[in-house]
């Protein structure tokens, strides 16, 4: 169906020389260098901070280099803000940010074109479009709910109307199954066969392999290679990506012990109006044994942990510990019986941005920690156990009185982490516990989780990174639409099997009856 | 007491009157929370509307001049409001509450001059036979041009809300400023423009109370009216046919009982002034109780501030 | 070009310079608009803000300065602890109005018994409760069905200025007053006066309150796990829910005490400054103490020097009215513009400026 990339690929489209960006104390770009041709698809790879999306953004006229130029098709390119950007030729799917929940489809998509149609034409143009393309959409449908594979496919739609040149991708994968990225990929092959240039952005080794004819890689904001990644192999371009040999997390598979967590048929509203609801979720955590659960962004991952940590309360019988029913239990009475949590969104969930890590150490910790008397706070205790925490798990700050939103965010994330884990936590659960955070403190965190785990603990690791999952689970299974799958042991299971639980839990309750 | 001296159709008809303050006032607060501002200054910014209406239509002899001097003077005033919010990115409800105790001080100290002098009488449309049929004629069409527009401007809004590609952004905007700002939409200039519009709204409202329906000028006349406005869009869910019908229950409920009032009521008339107050937190308390459906008509963004680098 | 830049945390320093910038801004915008109205702006500002301390007639002003802080600290202590925590009180005018009327109605209900011991300790007890109770009105409403606070607690204010008007002219009414509005005196009435405690410092039990309140609030915000959740709530409200917070029991709080400070200032007003409960005895200190708690930067210490400065502005501003015909609208235009530098100058905590090229992201 699609041509050789050679007989796909034509003379340059995009060419950017020696783009610089500072931003205070930090230097997002270096001096980068590369040349985007038309119907290639250009990955361009880089860890979490390495200038990625920096580079992206000027190309897009959300932000001005400090230096270097851009050349599009020949003449000089500066856009100074998107919309010029998009006149040009130029198309943006974000990762974050630029949906409306609240309003429909098309009216997302008019928001993001410079020209749209009437509503009711524009509407009979989205049918066609995301017909064509395979990516089904209904224009009227509120885009708060959708699910997330589905507000992917807006975004796509609204770039493909504008009939761009040049699409960027900012890491389209992270919400999707990976049947959906079978699909995606389809449609990108399609396109770059129709002569339009993607700029694919990732951090994804074995995606880009299979999708991309070229591969600029950045690290610490400077271009460090640029390759094909068919030729390359994975690990050459992840030594390139890093820059380190990196350590992988060892465990000794040991025997799990006696159930310590039972969930039976837990169902929670969600808080937010546009949230999942959790639908009878049942599973057990034994102790010493870590369980990973998988799903994509938004199938209620922040409910179950809501509904663990008791933000969200429950039939007190949906949730016990240790045989005893804890489902009604407030956050501080679940602590006082060792469960705890670590949520994903670190400033402001975790951790209070703008206090002190001595008074985000108090958070969750006065319980356990007995750093209250009567309802008096013993400061001094406290501050002795933020430094316990500084200490042990190399929480990088000059001392405890420092803001928690001063610290970047791999720091902050070991001491949410550590804060949990030094109070000796009988259950610890984690969402996103390495999220936008660094190759070398993420490793650190996952030892963490398993080094606890050993110690007799059981956990729960919800993340929507599989290759995380694979390596610290013992047993794994997968939300959808707030539906727990049947835990599986993690060992083995091929990703097709992964795929299946992620994208139909519900499907596999049957298939369950029926063996 | 005596009810048969109530003339339902008076009644009616003042009760347009009494209700155009307030529907202007909330008309305007609801563009600024359709952008996703929460303004607290619209008592602050009708009162002093109501003196700037009040001084120029009394030094010029028009009225005309007077409610256009009291829509800028609102809208300027509100651009305090918009610098300290949008670039200085202040706290919104502690920089509304300034912008209404500000807006009481100089308004008094503005008025000075001008208490216990009658304004320019605005003058009633004069619509021909409409005006002169029975019922209807004194109900609908026998009002000043002010109550037309307010009517007109319902009808606008609502249309620029929904039709138009300017407000589908500025409810986009309010949606969600970071997504806005990621397609190159200039939130703040957009927040501007909605914070001016709702200060000439309130302004209107203000002059309106000062020029026509008091009409003369008292320190603090506004009575709280600003602050009903802002129950009013509440009531109405960011919907503007709903203000028109929140605007005219309250404007209802006020005429009703000042005329109890004057009808000798068997009840104190500090009671019966206490009840509009009163009818209006219930309204609140109802339309908050029906939990999702007012937190989902509310803007997302409403009241958070917007900082492009963070 | 200038642009902000978010610091890394907030500056300690900046948090106490600003409200001082903020004062020497508005007193130059304000000697700007006293010129306007054809004053002598130098005259004004010594007028307003040295005569009343150091100035030849001092003596008479210094016990006024306690008279008129005493009910400001009083209330803005109350309310900057719901504005720490998110919970918006605006409606402290109308709980001081129920306090003044509810301590009243107990002191004159005893008259003319003699028993101070008794009656002065039940009127302030009563004040305390009306004001509380008055709040809870928003926090039920609050609590139950999500109504906005700030909506309810500000309209009650017109219900219990009418219920208040109600009152002087009704139940309240003093029986040999000849049919004018108003209750009896009192501070003429020996069991339920709140006199001065030393003979020209303006010293009443009112501002002895106020003091308590303060070391409490510093206390409570510094030491004690409801402070810390209060501080925590106003923060990062997802993250005192993850902490076990309960936001209802924060509202009921917050929106409890601050009733009932206000509801104890607006007793000690009626039984000793303002003496009746009569149709405007309310100056409008529920207000001003909304700009007294910002101006001290919700902090208890920072409330009372605020406090001070506040009452400063009400007698040189009375002074100047008296003395250069300064009209009293000017200064109640003064303290709103205040409140407007302050927040404008507020961010220099949180933000820098930056002077270089222009930055669109």
């Amino acid at each position: 169906m699609t041509r050789g990339p050679d007989a796909r690929i034509g003379g340059d489209l995009l060419t950017i020389e020696g783009l610089t960006k500072a931003y205070p104390g930090v230097v997002a770009n270096d001096d980068v260098s590369f040349t985007i041709r038309q119907g290639e698809v250009h990955a361009l790879l880089g860890e979490n901070g390495a200038g990625k999306s920096t580079l992206v953004k000027m190309i897009y006229g959300l932000v001005r280099p400090d230096a270097g130029r851009m050349t599009l098709r020949g003449t000089g390119y500066a856009p100074a803000t998107p919309h010029e950007a998009r006149g040009s030729g130029v198309a943006m799917v974000f990762q974050h940010f630029s949906l409306f929940e609240a309003l429909d489809v098309a009216e997302n998509v008019a928001l993001g074109m410079e020209n749209p149609p009437a509503m009711g034409q524009l509407a009979a143009r989205i049918r066609e479009v995301s017909e064509a393309y395979g990516l089904p959409l209904d224009p009227l449908r509120l885009v708060g709910d959708l699910s997330a594979g589905e507000r992917q496919r807006v975004e796509i739609v609204r770039c493909l109307l504008q009939d761009p040149k040049l699409l960027i991708m900012d890491e389209p994968t992270s919400v999707l199954t990976p049947q959906e990225v079978g699909i995606l990929f389809e449609t990108l092959r399609k396109l770059a066969s129709e002569g339009t240039a993607i700029l694919y952005i990732s951090h994804k080794l074995e995606e880009i392999r299979t999708l991309c004819d070229t591969a600029t890689i950045l690290r610490l904001g400077k271009k460090v290679a640029t390759c094909d990644p068919r030729e390359t192999s994975a690990r050459q371009m992840a030594e390139l990506m890093v820059g380190q040999t990196l350590q992988t997390p060892t465990r000794d598979a040991g025997t799990p012990g006696a159930v310590v967590l039972a969930l039976k048929d837990l169902s929670v509203r969600s808080s937010n109006p546009f949230g999942t609801t959790l639908k009878k979720v049942t599973v057990e955590v034994r102790a010493g044994e870590v369980l990973g659960i998988g799903g994509v962004a938004g199938n209620g991952q922040d409910e179950l942990l809501a509904a663990l940590s008791g933000e969200a309360r429950a039939p007190s019988g949906a949730v016990s510990l240790n045989g005893t029913a804890i489902g009604h239990l407030g956050p501080n009475a679940r602590r006082s019986l060792g469960v705890l949590t670590a949520p994903e969104e670190r400033l402001g969930h975790a951790a209070a941005p703008d206090m002190s890590l001595t008074e985000n150490a108090l958070l969750t910790g006065a319980i356990r920690e007995n750093l209250v008397s009567s309802g008096f706070l013993k400061w001094r205790a406290t501050e002795d156990f933020a430094k316990r925490i500084i200490t042990a798990f190399d929480v990088r700050t000059p001392g405890p009185g420092h803001a928690a939103r001063s610290l970047s965010g791999g720091n902050l994330q070991k001491f949410v982490i550590g804060r949990e884990i030094l109070q000796r936590p009988t259950v610890l659960v984690v969402n996103q516990p390495t999220w936008g955070v660094d190759a070398a403190a993420a490793a650190a965190i996952r030892q963490a989780i398993l080094d606890l785990a050993e110690g007799g603990a059981a956990v729960i690791v919800i993340s929507q990174d599989l290759d995380e999952l694979m390596e610290v689970s013992d047993r794994f299974a997968a939300l959808n639409e707030g539906r727990l799958s049947e835990p599986r042991p993690a060992k083995g299971l091929t990703v097709d099997e992964i795929g299946l639980m992620m994208g139909g839990a519900h499907d596999m309750e049957v298939a369950h009856v029926a063996e | 007491m005596d009810l048969s001296s109530i003339n339902p159709v008076v009644l009616i008809a003042s009760l347009m009157v009494a209700s155009t303050p307030i529907l202007l006032a909330a008309l305007g607060e609801m563009v600024v929370e359709k952008s996703g501002v929460l303004n607290l200054g619209v008592e602050g910014m009708m009162i002093v509307g109501a003196i700037c209406g009040f001084a120029i239509a009394v030094e010029t002899g028009s009225p005309t001049m007077g409610f256009v001097a009291a829509a800028l003077g609102s809208a300027l005033l509100s651009m305090i409001f918009a610098v300290l919010t949008q670039l200085f990115l202040s706290n919104q409800v502690a920089t509304g509450l300034a912008l209404t105790l500000f807006g009481l001080g100089l308004s008094s100290l503005l008025g000075q001059g001008y208490v216990g002098i009658k304004p320019p009488s605005t003058p009633k449309m004069d619509l021909g036979p409409l005006s002169d049929l029975p019922v209807l004629g004194r109900i609908l069409f026998s009002h000043d041009l002010v109550v037309y527009f307010s009517l007109a401007l319902v009808l606008a809004v609502w249309a620029f809300l929904k039709f138009t590609r300017a407000g589908l952004i500025l409810r986009a905007v309010g949606e969600s400023h970071d997504a806005a700002h990621a397609l190159g939409y200039k939130v703040v200039a957009i927040r501007f423009a909605a914070i001016g519009f709702g200060g000439a709204c309130a302004g209107l409202g203000g002059a309106y109370l000062s020029l026509v329906r008091v009409p003369q000028w008292t320190e603090g006349m506004t009575a709280g009216a600003g602050w009903i406005a802002l129950a009013i869009v509440v009531f109405a869910s960011w919907r503007a046919g709903r203000i028109l019908l929140g605007a005219y229950l309250f404007g209802g409920v006020t005429v009703l009982q000042l005329n109890l009032q004057a009808a000798g009521a068997a009840i104190p008339v500090e009671y019966l002034s206490m009840s509009p107050y009163l009818i209006t937190i219930l309204v609140l308390v109802i339309m908050s109780s029906s939990r999702g459906r007012a937190s989902l008509a509310a803007p997302a963004s409403l009241g958070r501030s917007f900082h492009a680098s963070s | 070009m200038i642009r902000l830049e978010r610091r890394r945390e907030p500056s300690r320093l900046w948090s106490y310079v600003t409200p001082v910038l903020a004062v020497i801004a508005t007193m130059i915008a304000g000697g700007l608009m006293f010129a306007a109205l054809g004053k002598d702006p130098f005259e004004v500002i010594r007028t307003i803000f040295w005569d009343p301390v150091l100035g030849e007639f001092a003596f008479y002003y210094r016990g006024q300065l306690l008279i008129k802080a005493g009910p400001l600290i009083l209330i803005a202590i109350g309310l900057s602890l719901g504005f720490r925590a998110g919970i918006w009180n605006i409606g402290a005018e109308g709980q001081y109005i129920i306090g003044a009327i509810c301590g009243a109605a107990v002191g004159l209900a005893f008259y003319p018994m003699d028993a101070r011991w008794l009656i002065f300790p039940l009127m302030i007890l009563a004040g305390a409760v009306g004001g509380f109770l008055w709040a809870m009105i928003p926090a039920i409403l609050k609590t139950r069905f999500n109504t906005n606070e700030i909506l309810v607690s500000l309209l009650l204010v017109y219900v219990a200025e009418q219920l208040l008007a109600s009152m002087a002219l009704g139940a309240l009414r003093n029986p040999e007053g000849s049919g004018f509005p108003g209750s009896r005196n009192l501070r003429r009435y020996e069991s339920s006066a709140n006199t001065e405690l030393f003979e020209g410092t303006g010293m009443h039990w009112g501002v002895v309150a106020a003091f308590i309140a303060v070391i409490f609030a510093y206390i409570l915000l510094n030491r004690h796990m409801l402070g810390y959740q209060i501080r925590l709530t106003g923060q990062a409200p997802r993250a005192a829910r993850f902490a076990g917070v309960r936001p209802n029991l924060l509202v009921v709080f917050c929106l409890g005490a601050s009733g009932a400070l206000a509801g104890l200032a607006g007793m000690f007003e009626v039984a000793g400054p303002a003496g009746q409960v009569s149709i405007d005895f309310n100056v409008g200190y529920g207000f001003t103490a909304i700009i007294v708690a910002f101006l001290g930067r919700l902090h208890p210490v920072g409330i009372l020097l605020a406090g001070l400065l506040m009452a400063l502005t009400y007698i040189g501003g009375e002074a100047a009215q008296s003395t250069l015909g300064l009209p009293a609208a000017a200064i109640q235009a003064f303290q709103g513009m205040l409140l407007f530098f302050l927040l404008a100058v507020d961010m220099l905590t949180n933000y820098r400026f930056r002077f270089g090229k222009r930055e669109v992201a």
